[in-house]
């Protein structure tokens, strides 16, 4: 538990117990999203799906229900590691690979991102991690053409509320069955899917540098940070009634921030008005026109 | 045809967004299903004809009841009376989120939505003009009201209907699931199951839930249309989001036998209430701001 502290009482394991309110009927939210995916997919006319599989348990989760849905012949993985990266992330993404019996493609971007980054060699960690989050998504667009597949998401409601991701990065996609879930959601239905025990009780990391933890990074648990923007998010509690459950004010207000700070992440860039009708601000027209 | 019993049937049906032409066919098909199967009376979901998550594509996907569309799906109607639901568009460009009673290839009646959910993921009065009335209307089964989906969310609305004397409501409705926890159905299933059932309970009506299915901009229509007889029991359902005619054949005695053993509507004390409503209203709007 890092400083910016909770308040709340110190859970034994990272993804248990299940907070209550946020216990999902597995088997039910499995059928949805699965037919998300067929239904989204096939009506523009797509059989076929691609996307980044880290070795994580969200990518790991979403290439179990994409197979569900489509068949495993209509999902390929992208398994694309850096030389930096933890050797065990491509070793569980192949697992999980072999598991549903997908294609997959080994696309080391080392090479690339050595090469960008010999002229900036003082780029931090950070910058070197959005770089790469970009590298996969380039690659993942690239491979969309080439297949005839849509790009699927892997972001949860967590992550996109907190802006815990690479802008065109790994926030581009699609179509993301996760991003209503959050992250301890995602662990449950993982579980229920079958996605390895080992992938869903390891500690989640975007893997952009050795050692990196997501919850270090974040400064918190997902499964307390969770509770908090349920609260706050879902249930639209003030930070008054947040503070009375036991939550402490500095956390509250930097989780209160983080959503704000981020909100640019999930919009399109801001469009300067001139006309009557100007795209998504008075031309108003859903994503799924005509199917 | 037996006149004291209706085959019903609800298409329980997935639409295509903003494709006119792709919705009528599918009428087409659900409207040949329904007449193989014997249903006399087939209720369509919401926005049937258009999809639910219009935005902009209101108006250009609204029909007149005068024009060329109109011919067709009254066309529909020949052999077994259909509730079609359309966006009309009214001589004044005011458009509608509308349900049609069709019989014999007339219009019977229309409902124009009265209740626009315009909150949380809903935008509907944005694009669309309220309805004013809910009337009921004579049917060769007996008589019946339609109430569209957000509708049925308001009491007076199904009460109003109630003392019009209905055996039957009709509602055609467009709901996207959401809500999930451990239960076994959305909490979406779970608050219209209750609704419908006291519905027809209180007011010793049939009543005829027809929704949805498919995924619109990712939000999901769950299904679940029932038929429930006017005690509240659910004689039919279709509970997963699966496209389904759901068929039941109502006893239309039952309209009657459940009135006498629990007389709800011969004890409604409608002229205490116009009273009570009346004062209430005074109250309200007599406060200086």
């Amino acid at each position: 538990m890092s400083s910016a502290g909770s308040g709340m009482s110190e859970p034994a394991s990272p993804t248990e117990p299940i907070f209550q309110p946020l216990a999902i009927n597995g088997p039910l939210v499995r059928q949805i999203l699965v037919r998300f995916l067929q239904n989204e997919v096939r009506k523009v006319g797509f059989e076929k799906v691609v996307l980044g599989l880290s070795g994580g348990v969200d990518s790991s989760l979403v290439a179990t229900l994409a197979a569900e849905a489509l068949g495993a012949s209509n999902v390929r993985a992208l398994i694309m590691p850096y030389r930096g990266s933890d050797p065990k992330s491509r070793r569980d993404a192949l697992q999980v690979a072999g598991q549903l019996g997908i294609d997959y493609l080994e696309v080391d971007i080392s090479p690339q991102i050595d090469a960008y980054f010999s002229r900036f060699a003082d780029a931090d960690q950070k910058r070197r991690g959005n770089k790469m989050a970009r590298e996969r998504m380039s690659i993942l667009y690239d491979q969309s053409w080439a297949w005839r597949a849509l790009v699927l998401g892997t972001s949860n409601k967590t992550e996109l509320l907190l802006g815990y991701g690479t802008i065109y990065g790994d926030l581009a996609s699609a179509i993301n069955p996760l991003g209503d879930l959050y992250k301890t959601q995602v662990w449950q239905l993982a579980d229920v899917v079958g996605v390895p025990t080992d992938i869903v009780k390891k500690a989640p990391s975007a893997d952009l540098w050795a050692g990196q933890t997501d919850e270090v990074e974040l400064g918190f648990q997902y499964r307390v940070v969770d509770q908090l923007l349920y609260h706050l998010i879902d249930r639209r509690y003030t930070v008054a009634e947040v503070e009375q459950l036991g939550f402490q004010r500095a956390f509250i207000e930097d989780v209160l921030r983080r959503v704000r700070d981020n909100q640019y992440k999930r919009r399109l860039p801001v469009i300067a008005k001139l006309s009557s009708r100007t795209i998504d601000r008075d031309f108003r027209y859903p994503r799924d026109w005509g199917h | 045809m037996n006149p004291q019993q209706l085959q019903v049937g609800l298409a329980q049906m997935d639409c295509t967004l903003g494709d006119r032409q792709a919705n009528l066919e599918r009428h087409q098909r659900w409207v040949e299903k329904a007449r193989q199967a014997g249903v006399q009376l087939l209720v369509f979901p919401e926005l049937s004809l258009t999809g639910y998550f219009l935005k902009d594509l209101v108006p250009e996907i609204a029909i007149t009841l005068e024009g060329p569309q109109m011919k067709e799906i009254l066309g529909l109607s020949k052999d077994l009376d259909l509730v079609v639901s359309a966006v009309i568009e009214e001589p004044d460009h005011r458009y509608f989120n509308a349900s049609l009673y069709l019989s014999n290839g007339e219009l019977a009646h229309l409902h124009r939505k009265v209740y626009l959910p315009t909150y949380g993921m809903f935008d509907e009065q944005r694009y669309l003009a309220p309805g004013d009335r809910f009337r009921s209307f004579k049917t060769p089964f007996g008589r019946a009201g339609i109430l569209i989906c957000e509708d049925i969310w308001h009491l007076s609305s199904a009460y109003i209907l109630s003392l019009e004397g209905v055996d039957l409501i009709i509602c055609p409705s467009a709901s996207p699931g959401r809500g999930v926890t451990t239960d076994e159905r959305l909490g979406t299933a779970e608050s219209y199951n209750l609704v419908c059932r006291t519905y027809a309970q209180f007011l010793t009506t049939f009543f005829l839930y027809c929704n949805r299915v498919g995924y619109e901009d990712g939000a999901n229509f769950w299904g679940g249309s029932m038929v429930i007889a006017p005690n509240g029991d659910i004689v039919a359902q279709e509970e997963d989001a699966d496209e389904a005619l759901v068929t039941a054949t109502l006893e239309l005695g039952e309209v009657r036998r459940q009135r006498l053993a629990n007389p709800l509507l011969r004890d409604e004390r409608v002229e205490l209430t116009i009273n009570e409503l009346r004062r209430v209203w005074h109250e309200r709007t007599r406060k200086p701001y």
